[in-house]
């Protein structure tokens, strides 16, 4: 087991929580919600954020209303293993805009990509020409994204 | 109703979601009153619905991460509503997706240790309902994780 950088007591929890949801919100507004002075919220914050459990932040834009209708999962196998480099693969997929996120997964699968799309026939398009057309790729899984939501963790 | 001066708004806030209104409107080559305008706006008709946190774990001590696929039994009615609802009360769960596709559900798991995997695994994945089948991609290692979109 591996020890936590950081030891967390309950408002440290509640004020992870509140600035995972939302990070606009002043240190002074914060700390109103949960009875602590301005600064004392404000030290808990750097403290996070030095320990590196907040490790940046994210604007969350409405995909669907700027025109991506479309968010496919995407499992990839590599072919030919021991010839193409992971390197070659990695750094030519990082490249494509529509590519969201990858991971170098250990399965069925050897990555993991999230792809956004403004349609299907967009989808497809990135699909022939810029993912099947990478070094190495081999079999490609295609789940289209119905629902998603993201869950507060083990917090608290 | 988007046009290039938005775009190259959002572009530059989300590629650096720290910036100050002036900053960012320093970057994009106009003044602080008119990207501010051009702000609200956007967060008005919900296209930014906000900023968030990102969260490490793995400086929480939860250093596995494992992506679980499932097929559902779909003679059940109900098995996609029940097996959410039992999903959402496991607190190690981080993301829920549903697919059109070979996978119905995608469970996104954090454990502290494989031992705590096993654990989670044994005693909150398996006893969830409705499953006919899972398949574990273990995480080792992310690449990319911006999630921008291509504007």
């Amino acid at each position: 087991m591996i020890d936590p950088v950081i030891d967390l007591d309950d408002l440290d929890r509640k004020l992870l929580r509140a600035l995972s949801q939302d990070t606009s919100q002043s240190a002074g507004a914060l700390g109103r919600r949960f009875n602590l002075s301005q600064p004392a919220t404000w030290r808990r914050i750097k403290r996070l954020e030095a320990a590196g459990v907040i490790s940046g932040r994210r604007l969350r834009l409405n995909a669907e209303a700027l025109g991506f209708g479309v968010t496919v999962f995407l499992g990839v196998k590599l072919a030919r293993k021991g010839q193409v480099s992971l390197g070659d693969f990695e750094r030519a997929v990082t490249a494509i805009p529509e590519v969201q996120s990858v991971e170098h997964v250990l399965g069925l699968y050897d990555f993991r990509l999230r792809v956004v799309a403004r349609d299907l026939g967009d989808f497809e398009r990135v699909l022939r020409r810029r993912i099947m057309t990478l070094p190495g790729a081999g079999e490609v899984e295609a789940n289209v994204l119905l629902s998603e939501e993201r869950r507060p963790g083990p917090i608290g | 109703m988007l046009d290039d001066t938005d775009r190259r708004i959002l572009r530059q806030f989300q590629a650096d979601p720290d910036l100050t209104t002036a900053d960012l409107a320093a970057r994009c080559g106009l003044t602080s009153a008119t990207c501010w305008r051009r702000l609200e706006k956007m967060q008005a008709t919900g296209l930014i619905q906000g900023r968030e946190a990102v969260i490490n774990w793995a400086a929480l001590g939860y250093t596995v991460e494992v992506s679980l696929r499932f097929t559902l039994d779909k003679t059940v009615s109900r098995a996609f509503d029940e097996f959410l609802a039992a999903a959402r009360e496991v607190p190690e769960v981080l993301e829920i997706q549903t697919f059109l596709g070979r996978v119905d559900v995608r469970l996104s798991v954090i454990a502290r240790d494989l031992a705590h995997y096993q654990t989670l695994y044994r005693t909150r994945i398996l006893t969830l309902p409705h499953i006919a089948d899972i398949e574990a991609l273990m995480h080792i290692a992310r690449i990319k994780s911006d999630r921008g979109l291509p504007l």
